[in-house]
């Protein structure tokens, strides 16, 4: 398996991360090294064994179904960007 | 001076009224200005520490004393929210984040006594193993010989915590663990790293990387502090589901420095091809020192150890996409306009990653990727399984495993920084424990022919930090070391 400029510019794009048309080519080159080296897992045999879940077997604790927490809106709003009154400002989605 | 004090040797001090928490403190304020070429530090916070310096003062007068730690100046990782305090990841994209709230484990050391320096430089988003990742500048490394062409790398990611304790900038300092980012550095400057179990300290109010790994721990000059500053540090906390529901040890009475009895393992596939002997030299060396202690030795097998860097290069970037997923430019953090909101968040999180962090993020979207998931993070996950279960069997033989830290000792800054995966195998030793969960600390045990020092680890098993103290006490003070 080995990935081509496009993969490259299609990750980035569902990583919504911007990538110079020129670094394509580069990234992809250090993506492959990097993808080429843990493909090695493939020749350990892992019939039957069940992905890890959790490093520390215990059961984890339940707390009451109730409200902790909320009433913050300034606290929630403080390190906006950009903020209309009490809400998040964004560019415009709906035309 | 500011070198020579220890936790234990300040509390000691305070305690006999030998010093005051404001002298303690002024006179590293004074380090950490007098320190500033080592760039450990991302924001100082003098007039805070100044204030429970002299909160510190008036609660041990009123004989209100809260912990050892009471009064102590230490360093936080710039990775731990800090109410009011700019916290950032050593990221442009949280360079102006101010948190409203304090993470558990810094508020658990505030509340414990200890006087916070400022907030120490890391590699960006703790994604690094030099701190040379930090939109911030890189860390020296205070053990860079005078006249060097190029500074010695203090480790990573912990880079800055572990700068300031070395340097004599912060007593101790706090660290967090992915994948070695305690142990590694805490090698390279001669100093004392311990990861707990994963759920020991809770990840509240850290900065997410690999939410199955990371683990804070303490950096400090000695076993002992490393043990006293973990008890304030850990415990269950109920906002982190992974926090372990379980009371604490008294981990510093387990520094018994008596080994007698006990059984050390010592794993075969640690020994790597190429490996500097000076690295060979010193395990030896450590083995004997735990035989002449009265220990019994024997060799183990751990044989999917060389599965374990790549298995980690899938989770642990898996998990960092995912997470990094929320630096969105809408909340909190940098934004660059854009006409869209899909531009808005490309051009946000293009200019606001450094490229080792924009790397780990494009691989973990790759693997979780729709036709990729299963034949690369189901199967690293596997591999993880048999990783743990290698520990397991291990652990039925024997008490505790030595092994090396880190296969070289610190090395100049533009060394192995074209080549991502050279870079990743400094933690080659470190990552099979992260993996597992399984505590692990990293003692210093001697020195390369340069003078650098080179670290020992020794790993137990799950929630046996009271055995790994135990070892790493009598280790260290075989090493010549806890003084």
């Amino acid at each position: 398996m080995s990935l081509s400029k496009d993969d490259v510019r299609k990750i980035a794009y569902l990583a919504r991360i911007r990538v110079p048309e020129e670094r394509l080519e580069p990234l992809a080159g250090e993506l492959n090294n990097i993808v080429g080296w843990v493909e090695q897992l493939q020749e350990v045999d892992t019939n039957g064994v069940e992905p890890m879940t959790s490093v520390v077997d215990i059961e984890t604790p339940m707390r009451d179904d109730v409200v902790t927490d909320g009433g913050v809106t300034e606290k929630v709003l403080a390190n906006a960007p950009d903020r209309n009154d009490a809400f998040f400002g964004v560019p415009k989605v709906v035309e | 001076m500011t070198d020579q004090w220890t936790i234990a040797k300040a509390a000691d001090a305070l305690e006999k009224g030998e010093v005051s928490s404001v002298e303690l403190t002024d006179a590293h304020i004074a380090a950490v200005e007098a320190g500033r070429s080592l760039n450990a530090f991302i924001t100082e916070t003098p007039e805070i520490a100044r204030e429970r310096a002299a909160a510190s003062d008036a609660r041990r007068a009123a004989g209100n004393v809260a912990s050892p730690m009471d009064g102590v100046p230490i360093a936080m990782k710039d990775l731990f929210c800090t109410e009011g305090v700019r916290t950032t990841a050593a990221s442009h994209i949280l360079e102006n984040f101010v948190p409203t709230y304090e993470s558990t484990v810094s508020g658990n050391l505030r509340d414990a006594g200890s006087v916070m320096l400022g907030k120490t430089n890391l590699d960006e988003f703790a994604m690094g193993s030099a701190n040379i990742t930090s939109y911030f500048g890189s860390v020296k490394n205070p053990l860079t010989p005078e006249g060097a062409n190029a500074d010695l790398v203090p480790g990573g990611s912990s880079g800055g915590s572990v700068a300031a304790v070395a340097g004599g900038l912060a007593i101790a300092a706090t660290g967090t663990d992915t994948g070695g980012s305690i142990r590694q550095p805490a090698s390279f400057c001669g100093l004392v790293g311990m990861k707990p179990t994963y759920g020991r300290c809770s990840r509240w109010g850290v900065v997410a990387f690999a939410s199955s790994l990371d683990q804070a721990g303490p950096l400090t000059k000695t076993v002992e502090d490393a043990a006293i500053m973990l008890q304030s540090m850990a415990g269950y906390d109920a906002k982190d589901s992974t926090s372990l529901p379980m009371e604490l040890p008294d981990f510093r009475a387990a520094c018994t420095r008596d080994v007698k009895g006990m059984k050390v393992g010592i794993p075969k596939e640690y020994t790597l091809d190429g490996m500097p002997d000076e690295i060979q030299k010193l395990w030896d060396q450590g083995v004997q020192w735990m035989q002449d202690m009265g220990a019994e030795t024997v060799e183990v097998s751990l044989p999917h150890t060389k599965y374990a860097l790549p298995t980690y290069y899938i989770v642990a970037p898996a998990e960092a996409s995912s997470n990094l997923a929320r630096y969105d430019g809408v909340r909190y953090g940098l934004r660059v306009p854009g006409d869209s909101l899909d531009e808005m968040y490309e051009l946000t999180r293009g200019e606001g990653f450094g490229e080792e962090v924009q790397r780990r993020v494009l691989i973990g979207a790759y693997v979780l990727s729709a036709g990729y998931y299963d034949a690369y993070y189901v199967k690293a996950q596997q591999v993880r399984t048999l990783i743990a279960r290698d520990f397991e069997n291990a652990f039925n033989e024997v008490d505790v495993l030595l092994t090396p830290t880190a296969p070289s000792a610190a090395f100049a800054k533009g060394e192995k920084m074209d080549d991502p995966i050279a870079m990743y195998l400094n933690d080659v030793f470190t990552v099979p424990a992260s993996l597992a969960g399984l505590p692990a600390i990293s003692i210093p045990g001697g020195y390369d022919a340069g003078g650098l020092p080179l670290g020992l680890q020794l790993i137990t098993g799950v929630c046996q930090e009271e055995t790994l103290f135990r070892a790493a006490s009598a280790l260290e003070m075989a090493a010549g070391g806890g003084q």
